[in-house]
Order: structure tokens, then sequence, then C-alpha cells
């Protein structure tokens, strides 16, 4: 009996050894596309070994776009144009383009393998990307679930961002949990404090990421990011502004507000920041001290489902009927918008109808 | 069973014993790419590439492997084996040499692997005792067939986009309706060449 069993496992290991076998021989043969260059805005070279994927090897080589998603090819943030040597288009890709960005030649770097010379476009302001590493200098709880960390960089080290930027936070195996992810945290910090950035960061039920940083990180731990990415930042013009976010939403406002404050402004500002319940807020203080900091701005939380034990007397419901009270003219007003994808839909879509034009309405969601 | 001639095996897995619509085979990827007669299309021609040279493969391991060393009970895990090994070398060739069908078939190969079809021929060959030219004949066959059921639904189902359909029967409900009735004009033929 037992040799019988021996036999079988023999043979089961045996052909599936064979056959393993046989396919990394075929995959180091067959996968194999030597050196390619990769060609980036017609100016710089970068030689790579082929048969990864675009975004993979262009991060080799320091080179970050970027990627919500760590380039599993569900969030489409790691577009650029490719010129040549890109393949066809995939089906993957198709749900993230345009008709308009398909003709000129987006592709989504993490889905295109790189398997001769390519050509490349890619926004310049790319090149300040980069790693950084940084050790975590405090840690506040400003709510049961939103905590707000300070990651210190480097000695001599300086990051150089835009107010609403983001950066995307790399975590180490822990636990149960052996991969490494990258995620996406708003800035909350002001762009002069180039030596240290703040990320608000609230514990989403099951997130990898989120509960790393809640259940694992401590002052004096080294993390590292790359950054800074994205183009929700303040425009600089004399238009009135209406800020809206929710829960970490609060994180890109933050920095712009602080930033403000530094350079100053005389535009007239509202602020409205939506919460469940009394528990919910934070930061009412600083945020209601900036009224005494600039000529024209006020700060208003407005709570969804306040409690009785809250004994609240402020803006109750959702955000959106409160905005015609402090529309001057919606053809000179820009709207920044940070929180989930359903509250962007819902002010994007209020805001519309009271006359904003919609290029001015500029959001930064969590997707 | 082994005076059937290989060449009416082939026809008869293709018309009057389809995979698909006698043995409701490989259902899954059916009823889910046929949404678009292009996409089928492509899938069909994979399942039968991939059903051609996978049933040549485990009659090979069966007859000169599993049979000798008398561990024919092996066989469901050693056909799993045999099938996902070869749909990844495959991947590995095509992506290399005709990346146009690479990129045709791509996303639609690693769903073969798990296509209850392309398993059902392999076991099929063994119940029915088919020699080596029969077993890809019926292979080939089956593949054709399982394209041919396919194609008709998917072509039914673009048709089906502006009709008026009843509530509760929109969806899988119409399909497997559609489904069941092709399957009754195709078993009406079935004592034209029996082979099972």
């Amino acid at each position: 009996m037992i040799l019988v069993i021996l036999k079988d496992i023999a043979v089961l290991a045996g052909l599936s050894g064979a056959l393993a076998l046989l396919l990394v021989l075929a995959q180091s043969i067959l996968n194999n596309y030597g050196e390619c260059k990769i060609n980036i805005n017609g100016k710089r070279d970068l030689t790579v070994k082929g048969g990864n994927n675009l975004l993979a090897s262009l991060s080799d080589k320091a080179v970050f776009l970027p990627s919500a998603c760590g380039g599993r090819g569900s969030c489409g943030a790691c577009k650029c144009k490719v010129f040549s040597g890109g393949g066809p288009l995939l089906p993957t890709e198709k749900p993230f383009l345009s008709q308009a960005e398909i003709a000129a030649g987006v592709r989504l770097s993490c889905q295109i393998k790189v398997k001769t010379d390519i050509a490349i476009e890619i926004p310049e302001s790319v090149y300040n990307i980069r790693k950084y590493s940084a050790t975590i200098s405090e840690i506040i709880d400003y709510t049961y679930d939103i905590k707000g960390i300070t990651f210190m960089l480097e000695q001599g080290d300086s990051i150089d961002f835009k107010a609403g930027q983001y950066v995307q936070l790399l975590t180490e195996p822990y636990g149960k949990v052996r991969q490494r992810v990258s995620r996406a945290y708003s800035v909350s910090s002001k762009p002069e404090d180039r030596d240290r950035i703040q990320l608000i960061i609230r514990l989403v039920p099951e997130g990898i990421c989120t509960t790393w940083v809640h259940t694992q990180l401590k002052v004096g731990d080294k993390v590292s990011f790359t950054g800074p990415y994205g183009d929700f930042f303040m425009r600089d013009t004399a238009a009135d502004i209406i800020f809206v976010a929710g829960g970490s939403g609060k994180a890109p406002i933050k920095s712009m507000l602080e930033h403000l404050q530094l350079v100053g402004t005389s535009r007239k500002m509202t602020y409205f920041f939506g919460a469940r319940t009394l528990r919910d807020l934070y930061l009412t203080q600083e945020m209601k001290a900036f009224e005494q900091v600039f000529p024209d701005f006020r700060y208003e939380p407005v709570l969804s489902q306040p409690q009785p034990t809250d004994e609240w007397h402020g803006k109750t419901g959702y955000v959106m009927p409160y905005f015609k009270e402090v529309l001057r003219d919606p053809q000179n007003t820009e709207a920044y918008l940070c929180g989930s994808p359903g509250m962007i839909d819902a002010v994007t879509k209020a805001l519309l109808e009271l006359g904003l034009s919609k290029d001015k309405i500029y959001f930064d969601s969590f997707g | 069973m082994m005076d059937i001639s290989s060449f009416l095996l082939f026809w008869a897995a293709i018309f009057t014993s389809n995979i698909l619509l006698t043995n409701f085979l490989g259902m899954c990827s059916y009823l889910s790419v046929s949404r678009e007669v292009e996409s089928s299309l492509g899938l069909g021609v994979a399942v039968t590439f991939v059903l051609t040279f996978t049933t040549a493969l485990n009659w090979l391991a069966y007859y000169y492997v599993l049979v000798p060393l008398n561990i024919v009970y092996l066989q469901y895990i050693v056909f799993i084996i045999v099938i996902a090994a070869f749909v990844q070398l495959l991947e590995l060739l095509l992506e290399r040499y005709v990346p146009a069908l690479y990129y045709t078939l791509g996303i639609f190969l690693p769903l073969i692997t798990v296509n209850c079809a392309i398993f059902g021929v392999s076991l099929f060959m063994v119940i029915r005792n088919y020699n080596f030219l029969q077993s890809i004949a019926f292979g080939a066959g089956s593949g054709l067939g399982w394209l041919l059921a396919i194609l008709m639904l998917a072509g039914i189902r673009s048709r089906l986009k502006e009709k008026l359909i009843p509530a509760g029967l929109q969806g899988a409900g119409i399909i497997l309706i559609i489904t069941g009735i092709l399957a009754l004009a195709f078993i009406g033929f079935s004592g034209v060449a029996p082979i099972q």
C-alpha cells in the first residue's frame, strides 16, 4: 500500500517537475528580449532588460509614473504616450482610455511589455518624482479611526511638491500579509516644510495599507514613499473658492490653506467638511482659526447623522444644499473636492447645476 | 467503439454529438463570453487549438505513462496538469512568435485552463477507447463544435439586444432557454452518426 502511494507521488512529482522545468526553460528562452532602449520625450535613453512591463521597467530606472494599484491594471493612473514599440492596444487597456487618448497614442504603462526599443512621452514633472526614505516623527490620533502621521525625510533631503498633491506610501510585509503594496495619500502638511510631510490616514476595514499604518507603525519607524504625484493643486487665480472634503479628504485642503496662510490671499473661500457624527470631526479649532487669518474665509462642518448626545447646533444633512448661500458668481468660482467617489459625484452634480463650469471643478477621489 | 472512422468521428463531434449542446460541457465561458461575435470567435479558436493538442498529449500521457505504470486512477490530476502546462507554454510561444494572434487570444487563453469541455474530451477519449488518430479527430471536432455553438449564441444574442424580453427572463434566463432550443435541434440529428 505504502509503495503504491509512494509511486503515485513520485509519478506526479516527476511529471509536474518536468513540466515546470520545461516552462521555466521556455520562459527564460522565449521571454528573453535582450536589452531594449526606452526613449523618453526624445531626449533621454534608458537601457533596460526586455520582457518586463513598461511601468516596472521605468521604476527600476527611478522614473516613477503614478500608479495607485501597483500595476494590476485596475486604476488606470499609469498612462503615458507611446510613439513606437508599444504593440497593439490591448483589451485590458480599453476601459481606461477615451477615444481622444487612443487617437493620441496614450497607453497604460503597466499593460505594455517592453519587447523592442520603445519611444514614450511623459510629463516633465514626472522627473520630479522619486523615492524617499523617511522616519516617523509624530503620530496624532485625530479621531477613533483617523491618524495624522509625520514623516521626516533623511538628513539634508528635501521634497518639492504643490499643496494638494499626493505620495504613494510603500508598505512592508506584516502579520499574514506577505506582499508589499503601495497606496496613495495626499500630503496634509504645507509645501514650505520641505524636510517632512504629514499624511492623514483613515483606517479602512480589511485595508492592507491602512491596517499596516494603524496597527504596526510607531514613532521612529523607517518607511519609504514615492512622489509627488497628481494635478490636484491650487490654481493661482482670483476666483472665489469652495472647498469640500469628507473624512481623510481634509489632508490636501489643510495643505492648501496652510500654504495660503504663508503667501497671503484675499480670495473669498468657504470650506465645507462633511462628516457623520461629532466624533468624526477633527482639526476643527485649527480650521476655524483660519477665519481670523484670511479676510474672507468660513469653515463649515456639516454632520449628516448628528447623535442626540452630540448636542450639535451646526449644519446638518448633506453639504450640497449649503452651496447656494455662499455662491456670489458661479462663473467666477473654483471648487476643490476631496473625498469618496460617491461624494465627489454628488457634489460635482450639484455644483454644475448651480452654474459652475466643469473645468473649474478640481477633485481628488479616493478610488 | 474502435471501428468508427476518424473522419466520421470528426464530423459527429461537430454536429451530432456537440460537446456543448449534447454534453453541456464548457458552459461557463460559453455563457460569459458570448456577448460579442468577435470575442466568442477568438475564444472558440483558442479552445479548438488547445483541445486538439491537449487531447493528443493526454492520449500519450495516458497510454505511455499511466497505463504501463498501472496508475490510471491518477488521470484526473495528470490531465489537468498537462492542460495547464500546455496553455502556459502556448501563451509563451504565441507571445514570442505570433504576437498578432497572442493579442487576439491573449486574455482568453488563461480562461481555457479551467474550461471543462477540454477536460471532458480527454476523459471521453479514455472511456470510449479511442486510438490516437480518433482522439485527435474527436478533439479537433469537439473544439470546432464548441466554436460553432458559441458563435451561434453570440449571433443570436447580438440580435436579442433590441428585442423586448419579459423581465423575469432577461439575462441568463433567456440564454439558457435559447441554448436548450439549440440543443434540441442538434440532438435531433444524433441518430445520423451515433458515437456515444
